[in-house]
């Protein structure tokens, strides 16, 4: 069997999305605390209510609403765009697997990635069954 | 309890939780929900939402440290995702139509489970069946590296295995866990893929289960910042606390105790869901 040295072996694909994935959880959790100390700040006084579920507002469900709410540094929304940065942390683990196995020309795989993002992004953007 | 005496507690809360969770191999994550929802009487959607979190973030800042030791197979964990990812989001689109009592009650039960299974030592299946040949197809024999070399394994029931994904899947976006206690089973004693690949396996596919129900919970309203926050920050600092000690530490005593504690939160979960409390 012939070995082609420039293609990537698993091995090395999984330590690059390895690492991929350890900057990006700091990169979350260093948002994420950015954003809890200015709405620990600004809501300091205030009495939190979790026992009665009325959900979130809408701005802060969705990725454009999080995104609009994190530029005017709005304390929840900026802890929501780190939260949102770590969801999409497994999600870039797929697509990195994804272009690895394109790499290698593995067909099968391609495709079985392809419908794992599917099913992500589907979730992701609200989907509904 | 104003906003920064709540979040304190919490977040301490979840440090211990991720801490304990992280070495015991147990994961922080199947107590996040009961311990929000018992000890500081969160709605269980909300906690739900927060505990996801808390799983995706543990999952992948390990993925880093597993990866070196060249366990995990990247193809075996991707085909199964397949299974996990769409039954994640059919648990969480359940979750939101199901009510909190109900979750609670399955929460407990499986919760039970968990502990039960936990307590129990690990049948090592031998015998030389044939390896599936769908696995072949598929590519997903590998090799792993043991004291003596690299070993060669082969992967039996595939469609098993994929069928038990669908279902670990379903609980973690109904329940906000992990399932890796499932995960591991499915892998380790139906495709008899050895121990050490099937967790390694099992954590690289936790982050992407936990995401795609996120998803689906964010969407829906169900993730609090306020909530989220020392949850999340609570649970990753934990966690790789526990990661750093696990190589030193006795872990037979703490696995008791730990085992413990779920099943008391077990009991509670389901008395007070059956009561119509949560």
């Amino acid at each position: 069997m012939f070995k082609n040295s420039f293609r990537l072996t698993d091995q090395q694909v999984e330590t690059m999305i390895g690492n991929l994935l350890r900057i990006s959880v700091i990169i979350a959790a260093l948002v994420v605390l950015l954003g809890g100390v200015i709405y620990l700040i600004h809501f300091m006084g205030t009495h939190p209510d979790y026992r009665v579920f009325t959900g979130e507002p809408r701005d802060l469900r969705t990725v454009s609403g999080i995104l609009r709410d994190s530029l005017t540094i709005h304390s929840r929304g900026i802890i929501q765009l780190g939260l949102l940065v770590l969801i999409a942390t497994p999600v870039a683990r797929v697509i990195l697997a994804l272009f690895a196995f394109a790499l290698q020309r593995d067909r099968i795989y391609v495709v079985v990635c392809l419908i794992v993002l599917t099913v992500l992004i589907y979730s992701l953007s609200g989907g509904r069954l | 309890m104003n906003v920064l005496e709540f979040s304190v507690l919490i977040w301490l809360a979840s440090l211990l939780a991720g801490f304990l969770g992280a070495l015991t191999g147990l994961g922080g994550g199947v107590v996040i929900v009961p311990l929000l929802a018992l000890g500081f009487g969160v709605d269980i959607r909300y906690a739900i939402g927060a505990s996801l979190i808390s799983v995706i973030a543990t999952s992948s800042s390990a993925a880093a440290a597993y990866v070196k030791e060249g366990f995990s197979n990247i193809r075996i964990g991707m085909f199964l995702e397949i299974a996990t990812t769409t039954g994640a989001v059919v648990g969480a689109s359940i979750a939101s139509r199901m009510p909190t009592t109900t979750i609670a009650i399955i929460f407990g039960v499986v919760l039970l489970i968990s502990a039960y299974l936990s307590s129990v030592t690990r049948r090592e299946r031998e015998g030389q069946n044939q390896p599936d040949p769908l696995a072949t197809h598929l590519r997903m024999n590998g090799s792993y590296p043991t004291p003596n070399g690299q070993e060669q394994y082969q992967v039996h029931a595939v469609p098993a295995g994929f069928s038990l994904m669908f279902i670990a899947g379903a609980l973690s976006g109904l329940l906000g866990i992990g399932s890796g206690a499932l995960k591991v089973i499915a892998m380790d004693q139906v495709m008899r893929i050895p121990f050490k690949v099937s967790t390694t396996t099992s954590n690289f596919m936790i982050g992407v289960t936990a995401a795609a129900s996120a998803g689906v919970y964010l969407n829906r309203g169900y993730v609090d910042p306020g909530l989220a926050m020392p949850v999340m920050l609570g649970v990753l600092i934990g966690s790789l606390m526990g990661t750093r000690l696990l190589v030193t530490a006795k872990t037979r005593i703490l696995r008791i105790i730990f085992a413990l504690v779920i099943f008391v939160m077990a009991l509670e979960m389901i008395y007070n869901g059956i009561a119509g409390r949560l």
